[in-house]
């Protein structure tokens, strides 16, 4: 089932490790093409931890995979490390500051067992070109 | 043999640690260990000795595959798009040094280009706010030394400034603060309980984006008026505790990071923080400090502070600068098509913009000036890798207390490569001649 969550980014700090070791390579997708979210929300999800998920704002799409909070309890609260997976979904919207909302965007997330998670450098390209389901 | 480099500063985030050890050979050619760093600073100055490190320019090709090209092709095609373009956005400058920026914006003065630095996607609304109403702040040397309740509201420094805590907020004994972490009161807010929120005495976990309520009652808790039950998701009894902590402190300092800066409310946010503390120090001594990310991100905000008067999203298209958010910024800019071309150094947007305006960048000519292969490279039509500043060239940072550290080489770029200085020094003399000047 399709659950409702607040989206949150920001820095982890496997986020930091894996993107200074290379953008490029998997443990920064492992590090940043996921989702985390609160127990309680896996529960209505009905999803297994570890599943890969399809994120969908007003905004954008993105698969991800979704893991346990780590940083919780942040029932209804769902974080996406700082990164293109998370920028696919943000809202872009700057309100005449220059500061996208990183933070607070109203998502829905439904399990896409059989969809591959991207890595950074193939998300942006095939975005670019338009290659995205 | 090897030798070992004493005192290094790294070159990943605003705290600019500067106790760092490398060990490198005795040639000088290759970088072995790293002490005292992060495990995000030591995989940096690691990184630089990747195997797989590109080491040459190269452009994209049609087909979409990657030709490698020599520096001064890179230099030609740099200086022709920045020329031939109206209104080229120039953007980045936070990963290298202050005397880049100082050339990137000689560049940008003849080309009129707008000149934007990853503040805008980071601490850009907090300039905003300090431009509105000011700002108390003081050094991490203060704070070291006198600072005995610590508030970070919005920010993760157990992640994203790792050896914060231990070198000047939390854990560290200083000249009034002798009894280290046990003499002092710390408070986290946060919407999750992060790993810097266990360690705290008090976690709020504000409700997420109700931050300007929260600030507005705590000034309402300082002078002891009357709170609503619940304020942000947090009982009134936890706030007015926390604000009697603040003010029974004797220096209370507080760190904001991008949970309040990137939140709605944006800079209004911030307005309510420095009021806050302003408030606070009808009480104690109080100060505030925004948790910079890149490690020279402030850098860049002094160079065009003192360049042009302001700190960034800088539009020098008109031949003057002018400065105006939300209309000269980057992801503004880009989202509206009102550039056209991209020059970007020292940051990624292709990895950290939102996705609209890297398809922009896409389909627009663009360079990235990087060490690093990064969603930007993949984007841009050329990529040109420089050596990486802080680990193979020197050169002027600011720490996020605004205090200039002159950043060390310890270890020898490859050989041929050209550092972010020495590229546009080349492309600054290739634009004078096109231009004529």
């Amino acid at each position: 089932m399709a659950i409702r969550v607040n989206l949150i980014t920001g820095r982890s700090i496997q986020q930091g490790v894996s993107m200074e070791a290379g953008k490029e390579k998997p443990a920064y997708t492992a590090a940043c093409g996921i989702i985390e979210l609160d127990p309680a929300d896996f529960k209505k999800l009905g999803a297994f931890r570890n599943t890969n998920v399809r994120v969908t704002s007003k905004y954008g799409s993105v698969i991800v995979k979704a893991v346990e909070a780590t940083q919780g309890p942040h029932p209804g609260v769902a974080y996406i490390p700082m990164g293109p997976w998370a920028n696919m979904v943000i809202n872009p919207n700057t309100y005449s500051t220059g500061m996208p909302t990183f933070k607070g965007t109203p998502v829905e997330v439904e399990a896409a067992k059989s969809e591959p998670v991207l890595g950074s450098l193939e998300l942006v390209r095939k975005g670019c070109r338009g290659e995205l389901a | 043999m090897t030798k070992t480099v004493t005192d290094v500063i790294c070159p990943f985030c605003g705290t600019l640690c500067d106790d760092l050890e490398v060990v490198v050979s005795k040639d000088g050619k290759n970088l072995l260990e790293v002490y005292n760093a992060c495990a995000i600073g030591a995989e940096k100055f690691l990184h630089s000795q990747a195997k797989d490190r590109l080491t040459r320019p190269r452009m994209r090709q049609e087909d979409g595959s990657w030709k490698e090209i020599s520096y001064d092709e890179a230099i030609e095609y740099t200086a022709k798009i920045l020329t031939e373009a109206k209104k080229p956005l120039m953007y980045g400058w936070s990963s290298t040094n202050c005397e880049a920026q100082g050339v990137g914006s000689e560049i940008g003065e003849y080309v009129g280009a707008v000149m934007d630095n990853t503040a805008t996607v980071c601490h850009g609304t907090s300039l905003i706010a300090v431009q509105d109403i000011g700002i108390p702040s003081c050094t991490l040397g203060e704070i070291k030394n006198r600072a005995d309740r610590i508030l970070f509201w919005g920010c993760n420094p157990a992640h994203a400034h790792p050896r914060h805590m231990s070198r000047y907020s939390i854990f560290p004994r200083g000249f009034f603060t002798g009894k280290g972490h046990t003499g002092r009161k710390m408070i986290v807010v946060d919407p999750r309980v992060t790993d810097t929120a266990r360690i705290a005495d008090i976690h709020l976990q504000i409700e997420q984006g109700r931050d300007y309520e929260l600030f507005d009652a705590f000034r309402v808790a300082f002078k002891g008026e009357q709170l609503p039950d619940i304020v942000a998701g947090i009982p009134k009894e936890r706030i007015y505790e926390a604000a009697e902590t603040l003010k029974s402190g004797r220096f209370a300092i507080i760190f904001f990071g991008m949970g309040v800066t990137q939140s709605l409310g944006k800079n209004h946010n911030i307005d309510a923080a420095i009021a806050v503390t302003r408030d606070l120090n009808d009480y104690t001594k109080a100060a505030i400090m925004p948790m910079r990310g890149h490690y020279n991100v402030t850098g860049s905000g002094q160079v065009w502070g003192w360049l042009f008067g302001f700190p960034f999203a800088v539009d020098l298209s008109r031949g003057f600068a002018r400065y105006n958010p939300g209309e000269t910024t980057a992801n503004d800019l880009l989202r509206r098509g009102e550039v056209d071309a991209v020059f970007v150094l020292g940051s990624d947007p292709g990895a950290h913009f939102p996705f609209s305006s890297v398809k922009k960048i896409y389909g627009l000519p663009s360079v990235a000036v990087e060490p690093h292969e990064t969603p930007t490279t993949e984007v841009c039509k050329v990529h040109v890798p420089v050596a990486f500043v802080g680990v193979e060239v020197g050169g002027c940072a600011y720490r996020m207390d605004n205090v200039p550290i002159e950043t060390r080489k310890v270890v020898d770029a490859p050989e041929g490569m050209m550092t972010d200085e020495e590229f546009l020094t080349h492309v600054l003399a290739r634009v004078k001649e096109i231009k004529g000047i």
